[in-house]
This record gives structure tokens, sequence and C-alpha cells, in this order.
């Protein structure tokens, strides 16, 4: 359950689905902590679950990475990084919070009363 | 926790002053906190301890911004004189701009500060930074939820930063009753400095004041301080001790009698010299006449005039015949013309300092100092003076200072607030008598020697000052008119006595010539009657000696032989 490097299977059969509609999420830790686990695992069960076949984890450690942390404005570990679609968006914690992460992903609305809102939410 | 040990490791600024208060800088692999309000000049004092730091002292510096990108603070400093670009390039300094967006971040659980500490440790490691800025940290809070978590990190940061070995500063925005608004001086407790920035007379002030260094010891005024081309600069000057060296050395004041009134050898060097006196008086003429008499002897004078423009003091000094456009022309004189509402009294003391340290004079003249009293404000004038005295004693410098005094009879005592710091005082006044007016000079005080405690009338001519003799009158120091009517009187009194002189020598003259006549004919007189007595005395000797003669002759005859007794002859 080593928090590396970690791609979900990809999706091949789906042709109407367009490269731009993979998910690209890119999880920042710092070592091993109980912290990035934690966030890894409910990261993997929330992607699992809501876009299941078209998501792409990558988790970066800072430790062996150090210089990253710049690029992507890190501060806070663990941050999940939404790098696609855009816009970018930023997750902090580890995740446990699973509303929470969804509203951050946008894979449900902010607001409360949209036409699709019904569909995804569990 | 701080066993007390001789010295403290510090960490130079670079800046000015700020190394004097803090007896060497700041502490040295600590956190100092840096407070104030928005726009006092925190993020700039920071940023010069950082470049200094790498241009100095070699101690190379990270700079994690918060609240400005890498562009914003490289352009904002180059106004400074900092190259950021440059010093960039070289691996001096990092700029690392840390971008929060609370809209952008959603919290979903517990977290911590790891990714800043591995940031700002990756920083720090590529150019084995010594010095760490955080400016500002706060802003975390705004952009980051959860602030219990934040404040646990921040502690673990601070401890952190001490286990690096780095020199840090935090700076953090002026909270509404505590230093910071996040109450940052909770984990910073080394060292917290607190700026501010105030508005007295509609005339901004900044002031820098340490308000705690653990385990050293420190200034603990507020100071001014000064941001300028040349970054900042503080005038630690209340902290100064009385522990000028003097000088027996005299210098003149261009006036050869003021010279004599003042001990016959002029001013002691690094003195204070304040002249006052009532509009008109020629105040600005005796200091040009100081001004000129040091050029002569080749140092240099500053001169802070704060009513006149320089053009307008060399013609009118042109007017008593002296020219100091020369002295200008020859670097010997600069004129430093500012109006005192410009700025305020600290901000006019430290331009005074910097001015001062760079055109390095032996003596400086304020004219006139009092043009900074307004209102009430004579204890910050007299504490602002008296920072400038010391100051100016303590580079053994010569202060000339004027002080325009209102009339009447009070003009000691409008400048009794600074009478104590000044160690000639020369005031000047008008003497109205007779219908006139006229310039009076006397010596209130001087210090250390034998002053003259006559009043002077002195004249403005067209080759400068020229005291006049006194005349005192029964209704005082005769002045002007009455005294030329003085001078008048006393020449023709001369004459007559000349006069009386002359007759009395011809008249002894006389009688001398009179006494030698009656001389010569009573020794005529004499001689006259010696001869006759001579005379007569030869006809009785030769008649005694007749009848001698005749007496022996008869004896003979009668053959006698007894011989006759002179004495029993007849006078002649």
């Amino acid at each position: 359950m080593n928090p590396k490097r970690a791609r979900s299977a990809p999706q091949h059969a789906r042709d109407t689905q367009p490269k731009a509609d993979t998910w690209t999420l890119r999880l920042y830790v710092a070592g091993q902590t109980t912290k990035s686990m934690t966030a890894f695992v409910n990261l993997k069960q929330i992607c699992e679950e809501h876009l299941a076949g078209r998501y792409q984890i990558e988790v970066i450690d800072l430790l062996e990475n150090p210089h990253l942390a710049q690029g992507d404005q890190i501060l806070a570990i663990p941050t999940l990084v939404r790098k696609l679609p855009v816009p970018v968006r930023k997750i902090i914690g580890d995740l446990s919070n699973t509303e929470r992460v969804l509203i951050g992903l946008d894979l449900v609305p902010r607001k409360v009363g949209g036409d699709h809102a019904t569909k995804e939410t569990s | 926790m701080t066993s007390a040990r001789a010295q403290l490791p510090k960490s130079p600024t670079g800046i000015l002053g700020i190394d004097e208060i803090t007896g060497g800088g700041l502490p040295k692999g600590r956190p100092t906190l840096i407070c104030g309000s928005a726009g006092c000049g925190k993020t700039l004092l920071a940023m010069e301890f950082l470049v200094r730091g790498a241009t100095q002292f070699d101690e190379p510096g990270v700079f994690m911004a918060f609240e400005e990108t890498a562009e914003e603070l490289t352009q904002n400093v180059a106004s400074l004189g900092f190259d950021l670009n440059d010093l960039v390039q070289h691996k001096r300094v990092v700029l690392d701009f840390v971008y929060i967006e609370r809209n952008e971040v959603e919290e979903t659980g517990a977290y911590d500060l790891e990714g800043l500490f591995i940031r700002l440790g990756h920083a720090i490691d590529s150019i084995h930074a010594k010095r760490v800025v955080l400016d500002t940290i706060e802003s975390l809070f705004v952009g980051l939820p959860n602030p219990l978590i934040l404040r646990a990190e921040l502690r673990r940061l601070f401890r952190w930063l001490k286990t690096k070995g780095v020199t840090a500063i935090i700076t953090g925005e002026r909270g509404d009753e505590t230093l910071t608004r996040q109450g940052l001086e909770e984990y910073v407790s080394d060292c917290v400095i607190v700026l501010d920035h105030r508005i007295t007379e509609q005339t901004s002030t900044r002031r820098l004041r340490v308000v705690k260094y653990r385990g050293s010891i420190h200034g603990t005024n507020e100071y001014p301080f000064l941001i300028d081309e040349s970054g900042i600069s503080l005038l630690p000057i209340t902290s100064l001790g009385l522990q000028h060296t003097i000088t027996n050395e005299r210098i003149s004041s261009g006036i050869p009698r003021l010279d004599a009134m003042l001990g016959g050898m002029g001013f002691y060097r690094g003195s204070s010299v304040l002249i006052s006196g009532t509009a008109g008086t020629g105040k600005t003429s005796f200091a040009a006449h100081v001004v000129d008499a040091a050029c002569r002897r080749g140092e240099r004078v500053l001169y802070f005039a704060f009513e006149e423009s320089a053009n307008q003091i060399t013609r009118n000094m042109r007017s008593i015949g002296i020219d100091l456009h020369k002295w200008m022309q020859h670097d010997l004189l600069h004129f430093a013309a500012t109006r005192p509402s410009f700025t305020g009294l600290e901000m006019h003391l430290t331009l005074m300092h910097k001015a001062i340290n760079h055109f390095k004079p032996q003596v400086v003249v304020v004219d006139p100092l009092n043009s900074f009293v307004v209102v009430d404000n004579v204890p910050e004038v007299k504490a602002m003076l008296m920072r400038l005295v010391d100051f100016l004693k303590l580079q053994q410098i010569t202060g000339l200072f004027t002080s325009l005094t209102a009339g009447g009879d009070t003009i000691e005592q409008t400048d009794v607030a600074i009478s104590s710091l000044i160690d000639t005082w020369l005031l000047l006044r008008s003497i109205e008598l007779g219908g006139e007016r006229n310039r009076g000079l006397y010596i209130l005080k001087s210090r250390g020697m034998a002053h003259s405690n006559q009043i002077r009338e002195f004249l403005l001519t067209d080759h400068g000052v020229e005291l006049r003799d006194v005349y005192v009158g029964p209704s005082g120091v005769l002045t002007g008119s009455a005294r030329l009517a003085q001078e008048a009187q006393e020449q023709a009194a001369q004459v007559l006595r000349q006069q009386e002189a002359d007759r009395k020598r011809l008249e002894l003259q006389r009688k001398r010539t009179q006494l030698e006549a009656q001389i010569n004919a009573m020794r005529t007189a004499f001689a006259e009657q010696e001869a006759d007595l001579l005379q007569s005395i030869e006809q009785e000797q030769m008649r005694e000696t007749l009848l001698l003669r005749e007496r022996e002759d008869m004896a003979q005859s009668r053959k006698a032989d007894a011989p006759a007794n002179p004495h029993t002859g007849d006078p002649a």
C-alpha cells in the first residue's frame, strides 16, 4: 500500500470519451505518514466510486522531490490537486470527508439545485 | 530558558542604526518577529536584512513571500538599489512566492504544513541560506482553514527554523490589541520589533521599537527611521550616553571683537552655540561670519536653512561683504534648505543625520531652529535638538543654531527649554533708545570660559558685523545716535582737556622763565653786594695794616718794647 505512483486501469473501450475527459489527479505527500496513506486510500475509493476507469492518480512524495512543491504551490500535506479537467482544484487534508472531496473535485455541484445534481450523489 | 551568556551570537543587519540599538543585530539562528501596521516598512526591513546579509555578510537568504510575487518584490526594492534578479541568479537569494487562495482550497480532513517545511527547507538547502524571511506568514490564516492546525504547525515551524540554524524574520500585521493579528508573538519570543507609522501635525513619521530581545540588552525607545533611496536608516540617538570626547581647541567666530568677548579666543570646537534674538537682529549674519571663518580655516560647513533658500542667504550675506558662494564652489559649504513642514521632526532629524554623515562637516548651522516649533511641540523640539546636539558633540562638530524669539521681556524665557543643551548662548536684541532701534549683543552664557558680561552694540556694515565700544549712560547702554552723541561729547571733552593741558604747560613755562629771571636778578644783586663787601673788607684790612704800621712806627719812635694789640683797632 505504498503511496507511490499509481494509475488506474486505463479505459480503452470508450472511444466516445476524448482524452480530456480523463481526470488527472496529483496527490502530494511527504513520506509515508498516516495522513498520507489515509488520503491515498480515501482518494482511491472515491475515484473508483465516481470516476471509475477515467482517472489517473499521481502521487508525489515531496521528501523525494522537494522542488516540486513550488510549482503547484503546495503548503499543506496532503494536498490533492486536480490538474485535469481545468480549472485546477486543490483539496487539502486526508480526504476523510468524502462529501467535501466531491465538492472540491466538482463531482457534485457546490450549490444544491442543479439539473444533473442528483445523478452522482450517493 | 536562555541561560545568561556573555554574548548572544548576533546576525548583523547592516542597516544603519538597527545594529546599534540591538547591540549587533538580530539573534543569530533564531526567529525575530517584526510587526506593524500596513505601510510601515516591514517587508522592506526584512528584505534589506536579507539583501545586506547576502551582499555584506556572506549569509545567503530565502525570502518567502505570501503577499507579493517575486516580480513585484523585485520591482519594489529595485528603487532602493537592490538588484534581486542578480542576487537570485548568483544564488545568493531565493525568492519564493507562496500563493494561497482560500476559494480554491477545500479542506477535507486533517492536514499539516509539511509542504511548506519541505519547500522552505529545499530553498534553504539549495543556497545554504543563513537567513530566512517569511512575509507575512499570517496570510496562512486567511488562506487555509482550521486555525488550530495552523497554530500547532506554526509553533512547529519556528522550532524547526531554530533547529535549521537560520536567522529568521517573520513579519506580522499589527492587530487590534495584540502585536500581531494572530498572536504570533506567542510563538516568536526571542526578539520582537514593532514598526509604527504615525501622523502628527499632518506629517508622518515611521518609528521602530525593540519590544523584546531575549538574552540581550537593547535600546528600548522608539526610534524614527527613514526609508529612502539607500534603504532604511534609523537613528538611535537617545541611546547614546553623555560620553563626548571634548577638546580645548578654540575656533574663531569670525568676528575678532566677539572672540575677545569669548575669553579672547572664540568658541570651543564641538560646542553648541545658540544665537537667539528677535526678528531682524542679524542672527543669520552672525552665522555667516562663523561659516566664513570656518571655511577660511578649510573646514567643511553644512548649513541647514529652514526659512531661506541658499541663493537668498548668499545674496543677503554678500551685502555685508561675506561671499559664501565662493565656499560653495570650493565644496566647503553646503546648504540643505527645506521647509520645516516638509516632513516631521523626526524625519528632519534623520535627514540631517544622513546629510551630516554624508558631508562630514566640522561646523553645522541650523537656521533657524525654532521654525520647527508649532503650537505645542516644544518638548518634541527639545528632544530633537538634544539628540542633534548629542550627535554633533559625539562627532566633535560645532553646532550653531539660531533661534527667533518673540519680542518683549520673555526673550530669555522662550528659549529656556533648550538652554541646558547650549554651551554658548549669544543673545541679540534690539535696544530701543532715543526713538531708534539699535542692535545689541550679549553673551548670556558660555560654558568653560571667562566671557564678557557687557552688552555690546553692533553694526551690520558692508564688511560684516562690527562690534562697537560700550557707553553706559545714566539710562543704560548708549546705542545708535546716543552713542554717537556720547562719542562726540567725549571727543569735545578731550579737545578741551588738551587745550587746558597746553595752557597749563605754557603757564608753567612762563613761571619758569619768571623764576629764572628773578634768580638772575637776585644773583646779580648778590654779586654786587658781595663785591661791595669784599671791597670794604679789603679796605678794612688795609686800614688795619696801616694802623699797625703806624703803631710800630710810633713805638719805634717811643722805643716801646710791648707789641701792640691788633684787635683794638677801629673798623674802617
